[in-house]
């Protein structure tokens, strides 16, 4: 059976990890390459590096990260943060990057999504949507959340799905650093309309919001960067708990 | 020395990655010559059953011929092994090496489609390829299409019906996931390739 996927994510900032998950006996908590492979080893379906720098002459740091991470990673991997442009895109992946996860530059060039998806695959293209409640539909933001598109989240996800994106991650701006769980109102009424996969993120606080949102959520992924901050000791105990719940997870690995 | 076939689809980096991993020499390569020189043949691919299109053009349809005829072993990853068949409902007009028999077709619309994610394969233990393996590992898979279950089928794969996850005949192996994203699993199966 196919299974849900738990992705750890990686916020970095400057090529160093700026939240997250600290092992006791990391030589270096916040090397983003040592962290991917903490994770890979402890069970992550997937890894997800977020450069949030915000100066965009760290471009040269964060393909630097990029290699270093992929060269011992041997799961999927994710790059997303300040790509704008096919070539962006292109440096992303020839340093070692499976897929690319774009946002701002989706919402203000849809055709980005189609230009990479057809010069690299659909399967390596992720859909970031940021959606924050407004009345009783959603809408993106761009910008890290500061900036409303106007565009309402379930069109354009459908939208993107149209353009070529093969997979959305869509985090919720409501629940996003709450701890109090995913949005499944949210996740359910993106996942139910799309035929690609939808990664819920925002709000994990425990294994039980997992459960939740894969089973009322309708969510394929959920991705988390700081779940072990909350109880949970390893991401192998996630995934022992999801699996004696009866939700299928790759366990043991 | 491993050639790791370049025919303009998708990302081929983390294939050679894999295999650097592994200690093994290898080249990403789009030409024929240094095709037909290689010891084994690793043909990946991502996308559209027509970007094999340029297989034939580029001559390096001819160059893999030529080699698997001179038992050179060969491993088709993802649309790599789809193009081992006959040929694929999702570009009629494009051929396949049609080593093994019957077509690649789409899932049905009961199942999302593509097939994203890591799923649990049954292996046959009379596999090369997956020597040393448990018989059900888990395997990331990201495709569309796949290939019929056949006499060749080593893995198979439950996902709106069954479907070939591997495919073994002498020296001819092919395989729908991406063991260069299966953790260890796939990192083993390419090791056995090696190997062989």
């Amino acid at each position: 059976m196919l299974t849900k996927r738990i992705i750890a994510c990686l916020d970095v900032d400057d090529g160093r990890v700026v939240k997250g998950v600290q092992f006791v006996d990391l030589r270096d908590a916040g090397d983003p390459a040592e962290l991917a492979k903490r994770h890979s080893d402890s069970g992550a379906d997937e890894i997800v590096l977020l450069d949030i720098s915000a100066a965009h002459q760290r471009r040269a740091t964060l393909l630097d990260t990029v290699r270093r991470t992929a060269k011992q990673l041997f799961i999927p991997f994710t790059v997303g943060g300040g790509i704008r442009t096919l070539k962006d895109a292109a440096r992303v992946f020839s340093s070692g990057a499976d897929k690319i996860s774009i946002n701002s530059a989706a919402l203000a060039t849809p055709d980005l999504i189609t230009e990479i998806a057809e010069r690299f695959g659909s399967q390596a293209v992720v859909v970031a949507i940021d959606a924050k409640r407004h009345n009783e539909s959603w809408q993106a933001f761009t910008h890290g959340g500061r900036n409303s598109s106007g565009r309402d989240a379930l069109e354009w996800a459908l939208e993107a799905e149209a353009r070529g994106a093969g997979e959305i991650l869509l985090t919720s701006m409501d629940r996003d650093g709450t701890a109090s769980g995913f949005d499944c109102d949210l996740t359910r009424t993106i996942a139910d309309r799309l035929n690609i996969p939808v990664i819920a993120s925002g709000g994990a606080g425990g294994a039980r919001h997992f459960s939740e949102v894969f089973r009322d959520g309708h969510a394929d992924a959920a991705l988390a960067a700081s779940i072990f901050h909350y109880g949970l000791s390893s991401l192998g105990d996630l995934k022992r708990q999801l699996a004696d719940e009866g939700i299928p997870v790759r366990w043991p690995c | 020395m491993i050639a790791i076939v370049d025919y303009g689809a998708g990302n081929l980096v983390s294939v050679k990655k894999a295999l650097d991993w592994l200690g093994q020499q290898s080249v990403i390569t789009s030409d024929p010559a240094l095709v037909r020189q290689s010891a084994k043949i690793v043909l990946p691919g991502v996308g559209n059953f027509a970007s094999t299109a340029a297989l034939v053009t580029s001559g390096l349809q001819d160059a893999i011929r030529d080699s698997i005829g001179r038992d050179v072993p060969f491993l088709g990853i993802c649309v790599g092994m789809q193009w081992m068949f006959a040929g694929s409902t999702e570009s009629p007009a494009t051929l396949g090496l049609n080593l093994f028999p019957g077509k690649c077709v789409r899932f049905p619309a009961t199942v999302k489609s593509p097939h994203v994610g890591w799923n649990q394969i049954e292996i046959s233990s009379t596999s090369r390829l997956f020597r040393g393996l448990s018989t059900t590992p888990y395997v990331y898979f990201t495709h569309s299409y796949h290939a019929p279950v056949n006499d060749s089928t080593v893995a198979c794969c439950e996902y709106g019906g069954k479907f070939s996850a591997a495919v073994e005949r002498d020296l001819l192996f092919g395989v729908q996931f991406h063991p260069e994203k299966s953790g260890e699993t796939g990192l083993r199966l390419l090791a056995n390739f090696c190997a062989i």
